[in-house]
């Protein structure tokens, strides 16, 4: 029986695991080195916060795994010998395998700032990460401030996570705005509002120069590097980006950039071996997205295109219209389609913004300029189906029709105040159109594209 | 503001220790008139009884009802014994012990508690009311800007069951025990709602509306702080404000009301089989013999159970009667609120729910089967079995123990809807026509699921939503009572519950949305 061996027990290995079982009878062994069952690391914070215990982030039971004859194996792989096709763990261990599976994951960014690696330094991304913070920022007696280096989607998680037991928190931003690279000017000045009004000492263009020590090898403070201000912490997020776990393959034959080298099949150079994931990188980017995609989504999508081509029906890795959501500290935020931020749109793509008078709520649509083309939303405060925007998106509809249609997207809680009607409004006054709001329909809404 | 909470909760605790003393505290002195009244009323012909009762309480004072109920245990005994060995049927006292204690010691409290009703209430309903409302106002600035604030739930000893869980557990059970099986213990509390009870029936307040009351009250302070934790939610504030009002009108305002105008007791919105004992032969016999409302009362408990209740459900779901109407939930959804998260999602417990709803569903069925046939045959045996027998052993087991003692007591251990997940039988059939004749459903929105699992931790009926979530398949589960939450958690805005077409009310999935659409076409259609 073909033994497929699969590195990483994170969201892609796990789908495609899934996905492998479903269509196939293959032996398979799931390897981690970080815990025993797949978790939702997306939901690491929520631990913390004390909104869950860390057993409800697993989403399967632990018999599903013996169940399904999915064999579970801790350890760390250390190298991977692609000749004899075998796996040498950093126990000594040796393991074999007719198909590998990588999907490692990724593991924090560091930049090289002196202080990286002192006790109270610390990443956001590993389970580990979680239980080091527990232990070094129980509350706000032990830890008396913390600093948070990176003004990312994890960062702005950390800062809630430490905020809900009351810790003051520093959050040291390189951009002028806050996930400017992202986010268009409308809504990160929403965000920066939203982080202010959440008692968090937010820092715009602020550089990190270096984290102090005191005599014991603990974070004592960081020195900001444009005024070289010393601020005294206990605790420092280093969460500026993510990059591929992949340094245990530097010394085998796979093909590594930055990630490990994949083609549309999601294969390596190495026959037999394949990556999925975070750690996955595309020779060549696809359409708009970006050769590595670390988001839980791209890492599902992956897996299940992966478990196809194992069993046999040779698949590509097709993403559809992009995707993706987060929560900024309350504000829900959700996109479909391509929303560029001025940083990156190109002069063609302009956007349509309505923001609410009082409420944390507005929306960005953006849109060619010559032909009105509708090319992405994004919503903050409104949630919206994704399978109408996906649907509008291959449909290729234009910005009238996406205007006129809008309450079929609305995916709000029943008896929540609908903005519809105003939005049209200012689309309308600013377009000089006189588009009138068509009702929801069902049937529009279960119509295929 | 910590400060008023802290206040608050010392308040309260004030309240609360004054309401739990009140069953042993007191005084009770039976005096000849009382006596009489109390022979009359209950037509007692046993001569040993009023002897024993002569002899052993006339002129003496009972300090506490644990010295005046065993008595009367004792002298009700030491009668019936005589009268069976003699086969004197008409003599036997067929009135519980409880209540016969209750009785008397309703007509026989003297001293401070039942005189000075307005001040006792004040310093019980009156003090935790105060108390707990300083305790839950200061949430408005506490829990800072509106969204979902779970920060400390699993922290929390109250709701992490700690020993604040466990205090609070052993309490509601023991509550529950005294109201169900030591009602004479209610005695004192009973004082406190007279002057309520006589404005409202003009009648003086028996246990039953000490709890009636105190649900209404409970439920009251609990609403608002539903409507503080939720107010970003108008779902839940919506939700909120009809359970409250059902409660208030429906289960406790016009049944009283009604009592006044000589007609029935009857709550218009609880519906069999939830209320079992409507077709018991007491119960016909007393419609029956009230006229026009009698009948009336009839008709509707019968419409309400064939026709309206599984139409509502067919157009809206369960949640109609669970979350937005009925009493069990109205009580789950505020007071229950905090314990949510304690009800179990394994396999295993949605196996052992299956078994045990669907039991109980089959056994007030049956019984009210065999019930009718006694009545229309006019017999008290069917098929061998005792009918009354089998009504004893339903309301005990499955009205007082499971829906009373586990259903509430068991709240910050096994979550808020013990009873409406395990035991309700009206769940029950409510629930087959949500599974396979609604339009309801949740709708899990394409792929954003990020499993993180916060909705199958908030759901109050063990449902694990994220199983279905992350496969991007819609929610359509019998168990499903509507009560929003999943979708208020939800971090990514997934789910939504809503009423639409039955065409792709269930959607199974094997690829989730946003990749490949031919793949997906390809392996969903497969
Ligand atoms: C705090 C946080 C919040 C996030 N929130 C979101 C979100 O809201 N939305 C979103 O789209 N994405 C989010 N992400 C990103 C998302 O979690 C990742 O994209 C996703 O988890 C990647 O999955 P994966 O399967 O590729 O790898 P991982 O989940 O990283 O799993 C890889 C596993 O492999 C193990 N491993 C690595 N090397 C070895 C080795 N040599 N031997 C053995 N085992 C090894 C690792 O320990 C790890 O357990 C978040 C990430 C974090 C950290
Ligand atoms: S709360 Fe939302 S994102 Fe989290 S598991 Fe449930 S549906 Fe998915």
């Amino acid at each position: 029986m073909e033994h497929i061996v699969i590195i990483g027990n994170g969201i892609a290995g796990i789908t495609a695991a899934r996905h492998i079982r479903k269509n196939s009878d293959k032996k398979i062994t799931i390897i981690s080195t970080e815990t025993d069952y797949f978790f939702s690391r997306t939901a690491l914070m929520y631990v913390y916060m004390g909104h869950m215990k860390f057993e409800h982030t697993q989403p399967y039971e632990s018999f599903f795994w013996k169940k399904n004859r999915l064999e579970l194996k801790k350890g760390f792989v250390n190298h991977i010998n692609t000749d004899t096709k075998t796996l040498e763990f950093l126990s000594g261990e040796h393991f074999s395998y007719d198909k590998l599976i990588i999907a490692t994951g990724s593991k924090p960014n560091k930049f090289g700032w002196p202080g990286q690696d002192l006790n109270g330094a610390i990443g956001m991304y590993h389970k580990q990460d979680l239980e080091k913070l527990e232990e070094l920022a129980p509350d706000n007696k032990t830890c008396k401030r913390a600093v948070i280096v990176g003004g990312g989607l994890i960062g702005i998680e950390l800062a809630e996570m430490l905020r809900s037991r009351k810790i003051p928190v520093t959050f040291l931003v390189r951009e002028a705005s806050f996930w400017n690279g992202v986010l268009p000017k409308g809504e990160s000045t929403l965000i920066n509002e939203h982080i202010l009004d959440h008692h968090i000492d937010l820092r715009l263009s602020t550089n990190l120069k270096e984290i102090v020590s005191d005599k014991n090898g603990n974070v004592k403070s960081v020195i900001i590097e444009e005024t070289g201000e010393e601020i005294l912490c206990n605790v420092v997020g280093l969460t500026a980006g993510v990059k591929p776990n992949i340094d245990f393959l530097k010394p085998s034959n796979i093909e590594i950039g930055r990630g490990v080298k994949v083609n549309r099949f999601l294969e390596t150079n190495i026959p037999d071996v394949y990556a999925i994931g975070d750690c996955a990188e595309q020779h060549k980017p696809i359409g708009n997205r970006r050769a590595i995609e670390a988001v839980w989504y791209t890492g599902r999508m992956m897996g299940e295109t992966l478990a196809q081509t194992i069993c046999g029906n040779k698949t590509e890795y097709k993403p559809g219209h992009w995707f993706n959501s987060a929560k900024f500290l309350d504000i829900e935020y959700q996109t479909y389609g391509w929303v560029f931020s001025e940083r990156h749109k190109n002069e063609d793509e302009h956007h349509f913004h309505w923001r609410h008078s009082s409420e944390n709520i507005c929306i960005t649509i953006a849109y060619n300029k010559n032909s009105k083309l509708f090319l992405g939303i994004n919503t903050f405060g409104i949630r919206m189906r994704h399978e109408i925007f996906n649907k509008w998106l291959t449909e290729k509809r234009n910005m009238d029709y996406i205007m006129t249609y809008l309450k079929d997207a609305n995916f709000d809680p029943e008896f929540y105040k609908h903005y519809e009607n105003e939005i049209l409004k200012a689309y309308n006054l600013e377009f000089e159109t006189a588009i009138l709001p068509v009702k929801k329909s069902w049937k529009r809404i279960f119509s295929k594209a | 503001m910590k400060t008023i909470k802290t206040i608050g909760l010392i308040i309260f605790f004030i309240g609360l220790a004054i309401f739990s003393a009140l069953p042993i505290l007191g005084n009770y002195q039976l005096k000849a008139p009382i006596f009489k009244e109390l022979i009359a009323e209950k037509n007692i012909k046993s001569a040993i009884f009023i002897k024993n009762l002569e002899d052993k309480t006339f002129n003496k004072t009972f300090n506490g009802m644990q010295s005046l109920s065993p008595v009367i245990a004792e002298i009700i005994t030491n009668a019936n014994k005589y009268h069976i060995k003699n086969k004197e049927w008409s003599k036997k006292i067929y009135t519980k012990t409880s209540d016969m204690s209750a009785l008397i010691g309703k007509k026989s409290a003297i001293g401070f508690i039942p005189n000075n009703k307005g001040l006792m209430w004040f310093l019980t309903f009156g003090l935790g009311i105060i108390g707990a409302l300083l305790f839950i106002l200061p949430n408005v600035i506490l829990l800072g800007k509106k969204g979902i604030k779970n920060n400390g739930v699993y922290h929390e000893s109250a709701t992490n069951r700690g020993w604040i869980g466990w205090l609070v557990f052993f309490f509601l059970v023991s509550f529950y025990i005294v109201l169900y099986f030591g009602s004479e213990y209610a005695t004192n509390w009973t004082f406190l709602v007279d002057p309520i009870s006589k404005f409202l029936s003009g009648n003086p307040a028996g246990h039953w509306f000490v709890y009636g009351f105190m649900y209404c009250v409970i439920m009251s302070v609990m609403a608002i702080r539903m409507y503080i934790k939720y107010r970003h939610n108008m779902y839940q504030v919506f939700r909120t404000t009809s359970v409250l009002f059902f409660q208030i009108v429906f289960a406790f305002i016009i049944p009283e009301i009604m009592v006044r105008l000589q007609m029935p007791y009857y709550d218009f919105k609880n519906a069999f089989p939830l209320d079992y004992d409507f077709f018991f032969q007491w119960n016909l016999k007393d419609l029956l013999a009230s006229g026009g409302i009698g009948l009336f009362i009839l008709i509707w408990g019968i419409v309400l159970t064939l026709v309206i209740v599984p139409i509502m459900v067919y157009f809206f779901g369960k949640r109609w009667y669970c979350s937005w109407v009925c009493g069990c939930g109205g009580l789950a959804e505020t007071l229950g609120d905090p314990y949510r998260q304690h009800s179990s999602k394994s396999l295993f417990s949605w196996k052992v729910e299956r078994y045990l709803i669907h039991g109980v569903l089959v056994f007030a069925v049956v019984m009210t089967g065999l019930t009718l046939f006694s009545f229309f045959a006019e017999t008290g045996t069917v098929l061998g079995l005792k009918v009354s027998s089998i009504q004893t052993t339903y309301s005990l087991l499955i009205g007082s123990i499971f829906a009373g003692v586990i259903g509430t007591g068991f709240y910050p251990i096994f979550g808020n809807r013990v009873w409406c997940r395990f035991g309700c039988p009206l769940a029950a059939y409510l629930g087959f026509v949500q599974r396979f004749k609604s339009r309801f459903r949740i709708t899990t929105n394409g792929g954003q699921c990020i499993s993180c699992g916060n909705c199958s931790t908030y759901c109050e009926q063990g449902i694990d939503v994220r199983a279905y979530a992350q496969k991007g398949e819609n929610i359509v589960r019998s168990s499903c009572v509507g009560c929003g939450v999943c979708s208020a958690v939800c971090p990514r805005g997934v789910l939504k519950l809503e009423n639409g077409p039955e065409d792709g009310r269930i959607n199974p999935t094997e690829i989730l949305l946003g990749n490949d659409i031919d793949l997906m076409d390809l392996l969903n259609k497969k």
